[in-house]
């Protein structure tokens, strides 16, 4: 599997990345050598192999549902480049 | 009195508990080393010493009381992607411009709580995404090393290169570091320092600007094994904090460091020994094991079959996870934000120019092996051989193998702005060859200084154990780094 400028591009969009067009050729070149390089994975036979979910043997551990932290709004907000009354502001989103 | 920054951890330590000498002076030691060293060698991305000498004093009151802690005055460099409250914390990136943590991460928690003090945050590659700390937006970190009557710039590994840079150039008297696929043991290999990659769950991930959380790990870096057993030992400890941190008692590491090697079963990989290795790394392992020999320990030639696939498994999994990770760096909530239109354009161009290329090309990566179609194809194969790596150590441990001894790094260190490592990126990625399969099956690592190319560049052997027996781990390198009797220390070429 390889990809063009135009996955590239579908690519940069979906990871939200601006991209400048005269980037999308050499981005397209790398993203293959990379690619290319994991291509040797299809020679494993992975029948009846599990996919890893967890690398140590271990259940998550539960703690009983209640509230533990809360009231922070204005230290969460504190590093905001812009912010308002402890709201993040961001471009008008809803018409 | 002689330099104080030349001294171990643990004779610094000690020496503070018995008053030889007070942290404020010990610090004050470091804090003019940085700044004679630090233009030459930018390890440092920022440098706190009105805390350092706050910190000093609180912990020559506490010993002159007695009351020190394990760390009692000791001077410590702190990864930059360690969460330090009200500090800078950038992770190397542009893109956290400005961002002061209103919290402290358990791991730099757990040292200040043992008595250590904070000299100041350090250079890495951006993200920890780098073999070479050439990543950072901060610029790359000047190894400390030089190749015998060369004065070319070479790069100290990465990505906590700041980390290795500074223990090895005596501006901090340990570093903490983490490690995703090498980023501990890589850059002690090339700088001659140990660094310890920990059992997955071993130390808290909690505050550490987050990577590739199923790989993660969390170390320190220091100029001796036992310096990192005790350093180590302040590090570790269960943290509710971190779903994934093992709820397991932490031994005394720094107790383990000298019980030896006798009748400890050492696995050899026949799978480590690279078409086109130097034939100094071949040599470098074969004198390792031989060391152990001597010692009493018993050799056994090993296989771990799918070792040449971690790799690419490698970079399929930990981007596929970045990318996840880094969605969170918007222009919204924390660091830069360029504005856009809409809400679209606000996030594109934010991440567009916060993150380097490095980063873009990952996050992409791992967007493009995550999406609809190709999940299956890419992700979940890479999932099933991560299996079949894993699967690979625990046949050899259940065979009765104790630990297993592999070369750090497939060479020495090589020069800044290589131009086929910056043309091809597998290049780069090849670096971490003989550490990512640790990293892939959660298990302990550590890298030990064993040697010195032709060029004089130091180089080091990686020993690999089992979940949670990092003792043993302390105990073989201890055994290396006695064996060896080889100086390891860089011509001071740096100070102005």
């Amino acid at each position: 599997m390889s990809v063009d400028a135009d996955t590239v591009r579908r690519i940069a969009r979906l990871a939200r990345i601006h991209l400048d067009e005269g980037d999308v050729d050499g981005l397209a070149v790398e993203l293959n050598t990379i690619l290319g390089f994991v291509e040797q994975l299809n020679e494993v036979d992975v029948t009846g192999v599990a996919p890893m979910t967890s690398v140590t043997p271990m259940v998550l551990r539960q703690r009983p549902d209640e509230v533990t932290a809360g009231g922070h709004a204005q230290a969460i907000s504190a590093n905001a480049p812009i912010s308002e009354d402890n709201f993040f502001m961001v471009p008008k989103v809803v018409e | 009195m002689s330099d104080l920054t030349r001294l171990s951890l643990t004779r610094l330590r000690d020496g503070l508990k018995k008053r030889e000498f007070s942290s404020r002076e010990v610090t004050t030691a470091y804090l003019d080393a940085i700044k004679a060293a630090n233009s030459a060698l930018n390890a440092y991305i920022e440098v706190t010493g009105e805390i350092a000498l706050k910190m000093a004093a609180a912990s020559d009151e506490k010993l002159a009381a007695g009351t020190g802690g394990p760390l009692e005055g000791v001077p410590l460099g702190i990864k930059d992607l360690f969460a330090t409250k009200g500090v800078h914390t950038q992770a190397g990136s542009h893109i956290l411009d400005g961002f002061l943590p209103g919290y402290e991460s358990t791991v730099t928690a757990n040292l200040w709580r043992d008595g250590a003090v904070m000299l100041g945050k350090l250079n890495m590659d951006e993200f920890a995404m780098g073999s070479s700390n050439e990543t950072s937006f901060y610029g790359p970190v000047v190894n400390p090393w030089r190749a015998s009557g060369s004065n070319k710039d070479l790069v100290p590994g990465g990505s906590s290169g700041g980390s290795a840079a500074a223990v090895a150039a005596w501006l901090c008297a340990g570093a903490t570091a983490t490690d995703t696929g090498g980023s501990i043991r890589q850059p002690a290999a090339f700088t001659a320092t140990v660094g310890v990659k920990p059992t997955y769950g071993r130390c808290s991930r909690w505050g550490i600007v987050a990577f590739a959380s199923s790989l993660d790990q969390a170390g320190p870096i220091t100029r001796t094994v036992t310096d990192a057993a005790l350093m180590l030992n302040s590090m570790a400890g269960f943290d509710p904090n971190d779903s994934t941190s093992t709820e397991i008692e932490v031994p005394d590491f720094a107790a383990a460091v000298d019980r030896g090697v006798r009748g400890l079963r050492i696995g050899v990989p026949k799978e480590y020994r690279l078409d086109g290795m130097p034939e100094e790394i071949e040599a470098l392992w074969q004198e390792g094991l031989s060391w152990l020999k001597a010692e009493g320990a018993e050799l056994h030639d090993i296989s771990l079959p799918h070792t040449k696939y971690a790799l690419p498994a490698y970079y399929i999994i930990a981007p596929a996870e970045a990318s996840s990770n880094l969605a969170r760096y918007d222009g919204v909530k924390y660091g830069l934000r360029v504005p856009g239109a809409d809400i679209t354009e606000l996030y594109e161009k934010t991440r567009a120019k916060g993150f380097g290329h490095e980063v873009q090309r990952r996050v992409m990566i791992g967007t493009y092996v995550l999406s609809a179609g190709y999940y299956d194809a890419y992700y979940k194969r890479a999932q099933r051989i991560r299996t079949l790596i894993k699967r690979d150590f625990e046949t050899v441990f259940a065979d009765g193998i104790d630990a297993i001894v592999t070369p750090a790094t497939p060479s020495a260190a090589f020069g800044i702005g290589e131009k086929d490592m910056a043309a091809d990126p597998v290049k780069m990625y090849l670096n971490d060859i003989f550490t990512v399969t640790v990293n892939m099956a959660g298990l302990p690592g550590i890298a030990v200084p064993a040697g010195r190319d032709g060029a004089g560049l130091p180089l080091g052997l990686q020993i690999i154990g089992k979940p949670f027996d990092e003792e043993t781990l302390f105990a073989v390198a201890r055994v290396i780094e006695r064996s060896q009797a080889m100086e390891f220390e860089p011509e001071k070429w740096w100070q102005s």
